[in-house]
């Protein structure tokens, strides 16, 4: 289930599109998780999860540099992510599960705002770059 | 049980009230069997499904994406008796269909991005959670008989 060719091509393509945005989609795909998925609130007790939050917009800004250097480095994954793995199971042991449900919603606010783009191919790409994404956050847990 | 609350269902009611039940089930099932290769298993009678365009072209993916989403019309109907409502389709995907009840989340989460491709801004965070709601409580119901 390795990146094929295809599949690098129409990501990076897609990061492109979304140029300087890429904040502003993972906030929002933040927003959605906490709403749909409320026990994904566990890990921000410190948080204002408020529409609008501050902290929530820094919160995304974080994911969504950390998604930009998992596209830039779509050849090595598990290398890029190496230390965000370490970060996320020693300190902040999150449980992976949730990592899909904000998954799920990074993928349903591309659609909504590119919907266009968001060919079956192209969500097939997405979500298996996001799979191998999660695997390498998940990689040190263990 | 899942508990919607009178918003959920009236946010539920009036997008399903706007959905091609047609085209969009033909859309969920071609997408499941784009992105996830593996739920074609379940599909080896329906032809060529060797490529994306191949798959969202094929009429028997149309046809039955047609069936599975109005039979999810049932659940829009239904959404405070979904195990009953699901009961007796639930022993038939568990025991004539053999279909591992993952793939209902499969199926649940790429309607729901269906809907966010066509619905766009009016597919908020808050209409999303309802949605999520109702196909996770779905899947369940479609689980609940396996034995």
């Amino acid at each position: 289930m390795a990146l094929s060719a295809t599949d690098r091509a129409l990501v990076r393509a897609l990061w492109k599109k979304l140029g300087n945005n890429v904040g502003v989609y993972a906030t929002e795909a933040l927003e959605r998780t906490f709403l749909a998925f409320p026990s994904t609130k566990t890990y921000f007790p410190h948080f204002d999860l408020r529409p609008g939050s501050a902290q929530v917009k820094a919160h995304g800004q974080k994911v969504a540099d950390a998604l930009t250097l998992a596209v830039d480095h779509l050849d090595d994954l598990p290398g890029a992510l190496s230390a965000l793995s370490d970060l996320h199971a020693r300190e902040l042991r999150v449980d992976p599960a949730n990592f899909q449900l904000l998954g799920q919603c990074l993928l349903v606010t591309l659609a909504r705002h590119f919907p266009g783009d968001f060919s079956p191919a192209l969500h097939a790409s997405l979500d298996k770059f996001l799979s191998h994404a999660i695997s390498a956050l998940a990689s040190k847990y263990r | 049980m899942v508990h919607f609350t009178a918003e959920e269902k009236s946010t539920i009611l009036s997008l399903w009230g706007k959905v091609n039940v047609e085209e969009a089930g033909g859309e969920a099932l071609g997408r499941l069997l784009v992105v996830y290769p593996w739920t074609q298993r379940f599909f080896d009678s329906f032809g060529n499904l060797s490529s994306a365009s191949a798959i969202m072209g094929n009429p028997k993916v149309k046809a039955h994406g047609k069936k599975v989403l109005t039979s999810f019309g049932e659940a829009v109907k239904n959404m405070d008796n979904l195990k009953p409502a699901f009961a007796k389709l639930s022993e038939l995907h568990c025991d004539k269909l053999h279909v591992d009840p993952e793939n209902f989340k499969l199926l649940g989460n790429v309607m729901v991005i269906i809907l966010a491709t066509h619905f766009g801004k009016e597919f908020t965070p808050d209409v999303q959670a309802a949605w999520q709601k109702l196909v996770s409580g779905v899947a369940t119901a479609l689980a609940h008989k396996y034995h």
